[in-house]
């Protein structure tokens, strides 16, 4: 404490403090030049490097490999799944961080790390569990096949193991957020007069929408970009059950490389409108940084 | 204040729909299918399942996983904290496009990633054909899947210690050069024990994710039993031949070991707001 009015009250020339927390010329130098390096080799490149490996055969091979009909299926098939996942777990993300931050009750710290679980597990084994509950040999599979119902190696399937990879993206956005904010708003709203839905729309909303936004972005880009787990549980049926990441896959394998990398570039384009919405996000909210991952 | 409570309790609606519809959706999507997973295990019987688990396959293709994973956490530890350190401190030309393109690894799908980075290291690629004649081979080998692990873990550290540097206490380091200590000092005893817990956790949490990590390896890996078979890819292939009990013993270990993960990345990050405070 002492020690802080003391240069707070200028004894200490400023210069001498500025000299105190800042680094020589050559070392600042060179740290930048190692980051830069670092960054440009591992992140630079290689989104560069998707755009020119699309290119390399010239647009005419471009725009047949991205307008061909298992392409346009893939592509209906990523937007189709993401259409579903992003309200349902958007939905998810609104409704427990409405009972877990507004209410108290036994159990409440279990169920927020819970809600965290999917992302510690391979998406492999979020695949698996779900071929362990319906596949031919699962759980439920004899009695899937006698009402003729599939779920593994169709849509259902897809479906499923993205919501699951995708699941905490909103919740942890919105929880720290609305525990942040607390109820004094919310409470008011209700002592004049608003019902419930009413606070909920004019209050709650609106000062939870950068957040919410924030939290569908990035749950959009994992659900459209999703391989490990779909591709466990998809049967990589092309035409029917092949996402996009699975079509860039098969035709690598097929040694396609200009076209899986046009597919592909599709999805580069994906990745870099998420990081520009993103700042945007970051920017119109005022926050910095500090980011859930 | 218990009435206090009370009322909050009374004023605010909603408890019961959303807290219903909470518990019933986590359980469908997350905790039964989890559950499927350990009942399956059960049925395999405790010397089937040490007997899968043991094998020199999967033994293997646990510690390349395992091993590869933790090299990439500590590369990204010691270049993530240099990245994070000269994103906050300094300022030069690029500097916001550098830290937007440090959350690449989070929004590229990791099948993209896959493709791109094998592309490039192998021997007739951009960074490759510069490498083969050094005799350094990239692409299928484990330090192709260790670079891709990097690659995915990157953004990790970064973040996790980018908002300590940020609000760390000018006045301490005033403090330590004043008192005498040189630059390099102050960072070692001042800045270091500071920003620790945070880059510990950016390391739980990139080391957590390489270990299950498949899309972006298995382009990389080659894919060799024994030498470049990485336990997310062991499990796929036994899945393939219909082996679903020991594809599933070879999940619960990972699994396992991600739930330890997680406890240890609860705990570290609660050491880091408690040394923020």
């Amino acid at each position: 404490m002492a020690a802080a009015d003391w240069t707070s009250n200028g004894a200490i020339p400023r210069a001498s403090s500025i000299a105190a927390r800042t680094e020589p010329r050559w070392v600042r130098a060179t740290l930048i030049g190692v980051a830069l390096a670092f960054l440009g080799l591992f992140l630079a490149l290689p989104l560069a490097a998707v755009f020119s490996y699309a290119l390399r055969e010239g647009w005419s091979v471009y725009l047949a490999a991205i307008t061909e009909p298992y392409a346009l299926a893939a592509i209906r098939l990523t937007l189709l799944v993401a259409t579903i996942c992003v309200p349902l777990n958007a939905a998810f993300g609104i409704a427990a961080a409405w009972a877990t931050t507004r209410f108290e009750f036994p159990g409440k710290r279990l169920l927020v790390s819970l809600i965290d679980l999917p992302f510690a597990v391979s998406p492999v084994i979020s695949g698996l569990i779900f071929v362990l509950l319906f596949g031919l040999q699962g759980l439920l599979g004899p009695w899937l096949r006698e009402h003729d119902l599939k779920v593994i190696f169709a849509v259902p399937g897809i479906v499923l193991a993205t919501l699951f990879v995708t699941f905490p993206f909103v919740a942890r956005e919105l929880i720290p957020l609305m525990e942040e904010q607390g109820a004094d708003e919310e409470i008011a709203a209700l002592s004049l007069g608003a019902s419930g839905w009413q606070t909920f729309w004019r209050v709650t909303l609106p000062s939870i929408r950068f957040g919410l936004l924030y939290g569908m972005v990035l749950l959009n880009a994992r659900a459209m970009g999703e391989f490990g787990a779909v591709s466990v549980v998809s049967g990589h049926i092309r035409g029917q059950t092949n996402t996009v990441p699975l079509h860039v896959e098969i035709l690598y394998n097929e040694y396609q490389t200009a076209a899986a990398f046009a597919v592909a570039s599709l999805l580069a384009c994906l990745a870099v409108v998420t990081l520009v919405l993103k700042r945007l996000i970051e920017w119109r909210a005022g926050r910095r940084g500090g980011l859930a991952h | 204040m218990a009435t206090s409570r009370v009322r909050t309790r009374r004023v605010l609606p909603g408890l019961g729909p959303t807290l219903g519809f909470t518990l019933l959706y986590i359980s469908l999507i997350v905790l039964i299918p989890l559950g499927a997973l350990v009942w399956q295990t059960s049925e395999l019987g405790w010397q089937e399942f040490v007997a899968v688990v043991g094998s020199p396959r999967v033994l293997a293709a646990y510690r390349l996983s395992f091993g590869s994973a933790l090299a990439a956490a500590t590369v990204n530890a010691l270049l993530g904290l240099l990245v994070a350190w000269v994103l906050v401190r300094y300022r030069f030309p690029g500097r916001s496009l550098a830290d937007a393109l440090v959350d690449l690894p989070f929004a590229l799908p990791t099948a993209v990633a896959g493709i791109t980075l094998t592309a490039l290291l192998a021997r007739n690629g951009w960074i490759g054909r510069h490498l083969e004649p050094l005799g350094i081979q990239v692409a299928y080998t484990p330090l192709g899947i260790t670079i891709a692990l990097i690659f995915i873990g990157l953004p990790f550290v970064v973040r996790s210690v980018q908002p300590v540097l940020q609000d760390l206490d000018v006045e301490l380091e005033e403090a330590a050069a004043t008192l005498g200590a040189s630059r390099w000092q102050t960072f070692r005893r001042v800045l270091l024990p500071a920003v620790l817990p945070a880059v510990l956790t950016g390391y739980a949490l990139a080391f957590a994710r390489g270990v299950g990590e498949y899309g972006s390896v298995v382009f990389i890996s080659g894919n060799m039993p024994m030498k470049t078979e990485i336990a997310p890819l062991l499990i796929v292939t036994r899945l393939e031949q219909y082996e679903h009990a020991a594809a599933t013993a070879i999940a619960l270990v990972m699994l396992l070991a991600s739930l330890l993960l997680l406890l240890a990345i609860n705990a570290l990050q609660g050491w880091t707001r408690r040394q923020a405070a």
